[in-house]
């Protein structure tokens, strides 16, 4: 008796303990979880383990405009979470001095899964992403090392590395990885789609949304193939030069057959993110599926696949525009915008 | 046994060697206790790593040279001054008079060369104690470290310090090496050039290689004899006109005053594989 009593005891306390031994960050939060229907992510996660700590710090980060020169620009700026983190209505983004930039700011969305970063993958390890804008002139205009003494002379910041990372010493590497933390949890995958692939609640789709599904796959599923709707290849879907003459892939791999080519896409949100392509040129999933249907440009790398049987282009009749359009909304996943923990606090 | 048969020669006056013989084997002897004894004083133990320098001196043609106020003239006949020389060398590897190969470890073997700032004109190596014939090096920074994981691009490496100036953000890379100046022939707003050529080979889909390697002879120049409690310097010279005369002659400001892709740095590639020779050792 007395030993049982002594037994439980001990175990009580043995559980305090462990509970104070946990690692940083571990209590209450799940870290990063494939959903059942994804593949396996691309990201290292074996050098970056998402931790609680480290994803709040890497939302703060997210959110502060002290990453930028003149500390009015923050990545939320452009990557709004009510608009999928896109710069809804905006074709192309503005930064630091109202500057404009030359590309649409791309939906922060299942990050873990892109083997590239940026219209023309120039960039391939998410750690490395937040570089290019923090340091880009006409984006956030900041060096690097600015803002990281910056984050060195702060109130909060030392503390809260010291929280991520038990040691309050700020370098490149755990600024960068934290950003990385947050993004990596942006994981849009709650859809109706979803559901219906994951058989949860009883939820399937309409005769419309299925006979959609069945256009999507056979007309549009080389390059949006489920289930994140892109192969993140690079191609050149014939919607001709733009305004800025933006070369895409090229300007990465100096290949002539790349010229022209930009990242594919996901299909996810759609209904969040527009304006549409590179340069945000096409406001409704209309315009862009007329595109396909009949505006299609020739050009030597447009992509084989819009240019079969001597036909350029995808032929769509409106019925089957219809079709598409009401799967796609079945992509839109209302509770990714809604969710508090990827909020501002 | 043979030493005592060779003194029983010498020293037996019966023996029949001639005298001029006898001078030979005595002065043969003679020589080889003096290298015998000479090799005890370098005895070198490969097991304790001693410090090596490399000194990158930058010259232009026959004169050194001077950032901002030096005119020089390339092959084209066109007169320039240079405002910035910038390159990264690392991945050393030295060959042994014995024919050991010693490769300095990676995290040890990047280093930033800044025309501009002389205390990164000496990089300091620890090699084992010995003596090396050849140097060999790579101006700019491997593929491998070019993918590596940010936790591991630190000091020079570090996109956020030394390297920030030497990274392109938008096409992940090092820049390998940078050379910015001014001159009356370039069009461009304030005649200046900026050429910053770069490039691993690509990530995932294959682009120009503009990593170079030096292999370097120091047999004729001075082989480096590197020993604990003394210093070693293999000094170099790095002739910036050779950046732009070599196998291509560039002609600055034509096609353009800005090189910033790997495919148009690929010339300059070419002609810095070959700006740095050795000029002597100091031991």
């Amino acid at each position: 008796m007395n030993r049982k009593i002594w037994l439980i005891i001990f175990l009580i306390l043995a559980g305090i303990y462990a509970c104070k031994k946990e690692p940083f960050g571990a209590e209450f939060f799940a870290g990063f979880q494939k959903p059942s229907n994804f593949p396996e992510p691309a990201y290292h996660f074996s050098t970056n383990t998402v931790t609680k700590n480290g994803f709040e710090l890497g939302r703060k980060l997210f959110y502060d405009p002290i990453l930028s020169a003149d500390n009015t620009i923050s990545c939320g700026s452009c990557h709004i979470q009510t608009s999928a983190f896109t710069h809804h209505g905006h074709t192309v983004s503005h930064g630091i001095f109202d500057q404009l930039g030359t590309r649409n700011a791309p939906p922060i969305m299942n990050m873990a899964w892109n083997t590239s970063f940026m219209w023309d993958g120039g960039i391939v390890d998410l750690d490395l992403q937040s570089v290019a804008p923090i340091t880009n002139h006409v984006e956030m205009g900041e060096t690097m090392d600015n803002v990281l003494n910056k984050l060195r002379n702060s109130q909060e910041y030392p503390a809260l590395f010291r929280k991520a990372y038990g040691s309050e010493e700020i370098n490149t590497s755990n600024f960068l990885k934290s950003i990385s933390q947050f993004t990596l949890m942006c994981i849009s995958s709650n859809s109706k789609y979803d559901s219906v692939m994951r058989q949860q609640d009883g939820k399937t789709f309409t005769l419309e949304e299925e006979q959609g599904r069945e256009l999507v796959t056979e007309k549009c599923g080389t390059c949006h193939t489920e289930p994140l709707f892109t192969d993140f290849s690079f191609r050149n879907n014939g919607i001709g030069i733009g305004l800025f003459n933006d070369e895409g892939r090229y300007l990465i791999t100096n290949n002539n057959d790349d010229k022209f080519k930009f990242k594919v896409p996901s299909l996810r949100n759609l209904a969040y993110t527009a304006p549409y392509m590179h340069d945000g040129r096409f406001f409704t999933l209309e315009t862009v599926l007329d595109h396909y249907a009949s505006g299609v440009h020739d050009e030597p790398t447009l992509d084989p696949i819009l240019r079969q049987n001597a036909t350029l282009g995808i032929p769509l009749t409106t019925d089957e525009k219809t079709k598409i359009i009401s799967f796609l909304n079945t992509l839109n996943d209302k509770s990714f915008l809604l969710d508090k923990r990827l909020s501002e606090q | 046994m043979l030493i005592a048969r060779i003194l029983r020669l010498l020293f037996n006056n019966k023996n029949r060697l001639r005298p001029y013989m006898k001078k030979v084997i005595f002065s043969t002897l003679a020589v080889t206790f003096l290298l015998l004894s000479c090799k005890k004083n370098k005895e070198y133990n490969s097991s304790v790593l001693a410090d090596l320098t490399v000194e990158f001196d930058q010259v232009a043609g026959s004169s050194d040279l001077d950032l901002n106020t030096g005119s020089y003239t390339n092959a084209m006949g066109q007169s320039f001054n240079v405002t910035k020389v910038k390159y990264f060398v690392s991945n050393f590897i030295l060959t042994n008079t014995d024919g050991t190969v010693y490769t300095v470890p990676q995290d040890e073997c990047y280093f930033l060369i800044d025309e501009s700032d002389l205390s990164s004109h000496m990089p300091l190596l620890k090699v084992p104690e010995g003596e090396y014939k050849t140097l060999s090096f790579m101006i700019g920074v491997d593929s491998l470290r070019n993918t590596m994981d940010v936790s591991q691009r630190t000091g020079v490496l570090d996109v956020s310090g030394a390297a920030a100036d030497m990274y392109w953000t938008w096409n992940s890379g090092y820049i390998f090496l940078k050379l910015e100046g001014t001159s009356p022939d370039v069009s461009a707003p304030g005649n200046i050039f900026k050429y910053h050529v770069g490039g691993f080979g690509g990530y995932s889909s294959p682009t120009t290689n503009n990593l170079r390697t030096v292999m370097l002879d120091l047999t004729s120049g001075g082989t480096a004899k590197v020993k604990s409690g003394k210093s070693t310097n293999i000094y170099l010279t790095v002739d910036i006109l050779k950046i732009l005369n070599g196998t291509t002659n560039i002609t600055l400001g034509t096609p353009t005053a800005e090189v910033h892709s790997p495919v148009a740095g690929e010339p300059l590639a070419n002609n810095y594989a070959s700006m740095i020779s050795h000029d002597h050792t100091e031991n």
